[in-house]
């Protein structure tokens, strides 16, 4: 039976990992490729690596640092910040990462996704959603550039584009609960497995492996992503990665 | 010596960087004379069908691969598009595939709580005896992450089966031919073991 994924998500900003919170750079948590070893040693079901530096300052894709980190993962990677063209979509994908994440790019124009599968197929197209509850009005904002650019479009509307796109995954990144180990939004989480028939991954809020195995009784199939949780350790937030071992894994998916 | 072909299409490194690991001789094979010495090859495959068949064709390797294949026997592992383009053809796409199993590769077409892309960990269960399983642990399972699937029109000598909304063919062996829909270079401990097998067992 298919397992629910529960994806570690680092952020790369100033050439190192960083915790944001609330999409504000926050700790430094240490090395990307030293934070790799340990996730595969770990045998994590996925990762993903999101550069936060490249959209804001209009830089391209590292492709020294994705070749670095594709090297070094035995697990499936996904690669985002600063895509917006095929070609770099396709030397990423050619580097030995599965995925690649758009966001600003794709947000501006959703047939860019549509190129990129011709090439590398729909399977490997993410989209990664920012998004925030809308504070008049009903629903939820989209943002990019670290949440600074909010899109004219509301989510609903956003996710039924998303639908008649070449788009393999959705990732829903909760900015309201962007280190703030408050649990998942669920009214988000349900909204987006029912407008999509595609996989949708969750991002924000997860304080606790019970988090991760709530969010997948409710959904059954859902990807689990969390960052603070599986780089701090207790109320301090020292720096420590973890992530559950094959038995505690098994504690939390649906049965 | 494993050759893995590099022609553009594939997680070359990845499968490469696990042989270099496990000290097993391996190498990339770009033009057709990086086939002298090798005794295996591994045919990896990322990317839509037609997209992975075009750069199979301009990279001039064919011929000489389906010949290595077919005519000489020599062992070849495909791995999830390298395994969709033994079929025949596509519903991804226009093009004919290797033609070397007789497949076509379908669309997943499920009810709505099966999202698909098919994407995650999932197991298997073996039919016949395939001995390129030997030491993985089933229960943990393999990466997968495919929106298609291949569908056999005939009899092979073992297949894995996996379920995901319908019951699906995610590993063959014919003979010298093995291939899985799944990823076995992402798919920690059990890939490497997987890899490892091909690489020191006998097939044919």
């Amino acid at each position: 039976m298919l397992r629910s994924r529960i994806i570690p998500c680092l952020l790369i900003h100033d050439d190192g990992l960083n915790k944001t919170e609330l999409f504000k750079p926050g700790k430094y948590v240490g090395d990307p490729l030293n934070a790799v070893k340990i996730f595969n040693e770990k045998e994590v079901d996925e990762l993903i690596v999101l550069d936060i530096d490249n959209t804001v300052q209009g830089k391209s894709p590292n492709m020294e640092v994705i070749q670095s980190l594709a090297n070094e993962c035995r697990m499936p990677l996904c690669y985002g910040g600063g895509i917006t063209t095929v070609e770099q979509a396709v030397h990423i994908i050619s580097m030995g990462v599965e995925k690649v994440a758009l966001s600003s790019a794709a947000l501006a124009d959703f047939s860019l996704c549509d190129k990129i599968a011709a090439v590398i197929g729909k399977q490997s197209v993410v989209v990664v959603l920012d998004v925030k509850k809308a504070r008049w009005g009903k629903g939820y904002n989209v943002f990019t550039h670290n949440g600074t650019k909010k899109h004219p479009n509301k989510l609903d509307v956003l996710l039924e584009e998303i639908s008649n796109h070449e788009v393999g995954e959705v990732v829903l990144n909760a900015i309201d609960n962007d280190g703030q180990m408050c649990g998942y939004n669920y009214e988000l989480s349900d909204l987006a497995t029912t407008k999509l028939n595609i996989p949708v991954t969750m991002l924000g809020g997860a304080s606790s492996y019970n988090d991760i195995k709530s969010l997948i009784a409710r959904h059954k199939i859902i990807g689990a992503a969390a960052g603070s949780l599986f780089v701090f350790k207790g109320r301090l937030k020292a720096v420590l990665i973890n992530y559950p071992n094959r038995e505690e894994r098994k504690k939390l998916y649906h049965k | 010596m494993i050759g893995i072909l590099d022609y553009g299409a594939g997680n070359v490194q990845a499968i490469a960087r696990i042989y270099n690991n496990l000290r097993i001789p391996n190498k990339l094979i770009k033009s057709t004379s990086d086939f002298e010495g090798v005794e295996k090859l591994i045919l990896p495959g990322v990317g839509s069908f037609d997209a992975v068949v075009s750069k199979l064709n301009e990279s001039g390797l064919k011929e000489r691969l389906s010949e290595l294949v077919l005519v000489e026997k020599i062992p070849v592992f495909g791995i999830c598009v390298g395994l969709q383009i033994m079929a025949k053809s596509s519903e991804e796409g226009t093009l004919p595939g290797l033609g070397w199993i007789n497949a076509t590769v379908k669309k997943f077409k499920l009810p709505s709580e099966y999202h698909v892309p098919h994407m995650g960990w999932n197991t298997f269960s073996v039919s016949g005896t395939n001995e390129i399983f030997n030491g993985t642990d089933n229960e943990f399972g393999f990466y997968f992450v495919h929106s298609f699937y291949f569908d056999l029109d005939e009899e092979v000598d073992s297949t894995a089966r996996t379920t995901y909304g319908i019951e699906f063919t995610s590993a063959i062996r014919k003979g010298n031919i093995v291939a899985t829909q799944f990823h076995p270079e992402k798919s920690h401990s059990n890939g490497v073991t997987l890899l490892k097998n091909f690489a020191v067992q006998d097939i044919c």
